[in-house]
């Protein structure tokens, strides 16, 4: 990982603490809505928070093959460039 | 071998801690219709309060002949969809029907409410589009989007601003842009801000397709929706609608004054690819929608119903879904074990409301979803009240959020 990569890593995770009630320990392999136990709309309001955290947009379409931190990490590196 | 319901196991955990609280909440059965406001449930008279019947037209006789008449002359089925062999006269006739009352030039009729915003927004869109849906909405507005292959674009739930951002910073490299809204969101019964998305509509120029499922028949001088209340009908440049509430009956319809609109019709799926609806339901449709159009008592006698209904709550000290008065009420409440306790208790009394749950609910919100009909009196009204005030006070909700 970059530096950028540990950067946003960090914001991810905090951006995702109102959702992670179970206090699940975030890795970059930690599968969001599995892992995390929450559901889709939630899983959709936190990718709200990220869009609006690095003012991108992130389609929908896109969260169907993003499933762990490591593939949001990418999303917004590959959004934001 | 994986076994294909085990992703549903923790569905049907959950549904076992429903069953082992009370009755089915989410599958209840009605043993019996009376009218509109009655049913016969678990073997006692109950009032219904959660049936998105809003002028309370299902049991009007001339309705009820119209779908006997119609079954009788043309049969149970039409047995085809609509671009073969199921295409009737009277399709066409409620079609126009509905064009002449929208004020538009053009409307489709859908098999049912799901497939018109289906049918509609895969109509409307494609892949190289980009839908901006608002994030309360439907689940058939979601899954339209899906089925259209579009790029999708969530806001922030009646925040004009946050899809003017969103606008903003959106390259539509050279494909289309759609905005969805609804005339009131079916859970906490709240109205789009029309006019501030309009404002939007101004400045980045987008189409825009307004779902009226709920407002149709229902806000408007001329019942015609939201747009109609709102005096903004000329901007919404696609509507849509849905026959199984104010309609009292079963099916959907889009419409719109695009030259293009009748092509739809040959480039949808779920309007190609479905039996057209059955002759009673046109029927019942058309008698339903020409009494809309001549009878503005029955939104008076609706508005006033809710009215009454949202003020008895409020001085139960009940905490409501929105601010603002429309047909579909709902009462917040603190947790889901709460509400299915709450809601069995209403029902054990004598009252039939929604239960809803995330995370079909905005903001992981458990609700107790009451809507109002025409057909209601002021007695039902009263009595509903009596009972939510009975209910909490007995503890069964633990306690009013708000209070």
């Amino acid at each position: 990982m970059t530096a950028s990569d540990d950067e946003i890593f960090s914001a991810l995770c905090e951006l995702l603490t109102p959702f992670n009630s179970n206090n699940v320990e975030l890795k970059l392999e930690t599968e969001i809505s599995t892992d995390l136990n929450i559901d889709s709309v939630s899983v959709m309001d936190f990718v709200m928070e990220v869009e609006d955290h690095f003012d991108i947009d992130i389609p929908l379409n896109v969260l169907s093959d993003t499933h762990t931190m490591k593939d949001l990490v990418s999303v917004v590196v590959e959004r934001t460039s | 071998m994986t076994d294909l319901f085990e992703k549903h196991r923790h569905i049907a955990e959950r549904h076992e801690k429903m069953l082992a609280a009370g009755a089915n909440a989410v599958g209840l059965t009605n043993d019996r219709i009376l009218s509109p406001t009655r049913a016969i449930i678990k073997g006692r008279e109950t009032i219904l309060a959660g049936t998105n019947n809003y002028m309370g037209i299902t049991f009007d006789p001339d309705c009820v002949a119209a779908g006997q008449e119609a079954i009788a002359e043309f049969g149970t089925g039409t047995t085809g969809s609509r671009i073969a062999n199921g295409t009737y006269a009277m399709h066409q006739e409620l079609e126009r029907e509905l064009a002449g009352f929208l004020g538009r030039k053009h409307c489709i009729v859908f098999t049912t409410g799901y497939q018109a915003n289906l049918g509609m927004l895969a109509g409307l869109a494609g892949p190289k589009d980009t839908i901006f849906l608002d994030a309360d909405s439907h689940s058939s507005i979601y899954d339209g989007c899906t089925l259209s292959g579009a790029k999708l674009v969530r806001f922030r739930h009646n925040d004009a601003a946050d899809l003017d951002k969103r606008l903003s910073r959106h390259d539509p490299e050279g494909g289309g842009r759609l905005v969805v809204l609804e005339g009131i969101y079916s859970m906490l019964g709240d109205r789009a801000p029309l006019d501030e998305f309009v404002d939007v509509k101004k400045t980045h120029g987008f189409q825009l397709l307004l779902d009226e499922a709920h407002s149709f028949g229902v806000l408007g001088t001329n019942g015609r929706g939201l747009a109609d209340e709102a005096g903004l009908e000329e901007h919404c440049d696609f509507i849509v609608g849905t026959f199984s509430k104010s309609v009292g009956a079963i099916g959907g319809f889009g419409a719109g004054d695009h030259p293009l609109f009748e092509t739809l019709r040959y480039a949808t799926r779920p309007y190609m690819f479905t039996a057209s609806p059955s002759p009673a339901s046109i029927a019942t449709s058309m008698a339903a929608v020409r009494k809309l159009r001549v009878q503005p008592e029955r939104r008076d006698r609706l508005r006033g119903n809710s009215e009454r209904l949202f003020e008895g709550f409020r001085k139960l000290g009940l905490e409501t879904g929105c601010d603002v008065v429309s047909p579909v009420i709902a009462v917040k409440c603190p947790d889901e074990p709460s509400t299915i306790a709450m809601w069995n208790a209403l029902l054990d009394a004598g009252v039939y409301v929604n239960i809803a749950l995330p995370p079909g609910t905005p903001g992981k919100l458990c609700l107790l979803r009451c809507s109002v009909s025409a057909a209601h009196t002021f007695e039902d009204i009263d009595r509903i009240v009596e009972l939510f005030g009975e209910v909490v006070a007995s503890g069964h909700g633990l306690m009013a959020v708000g209070a």
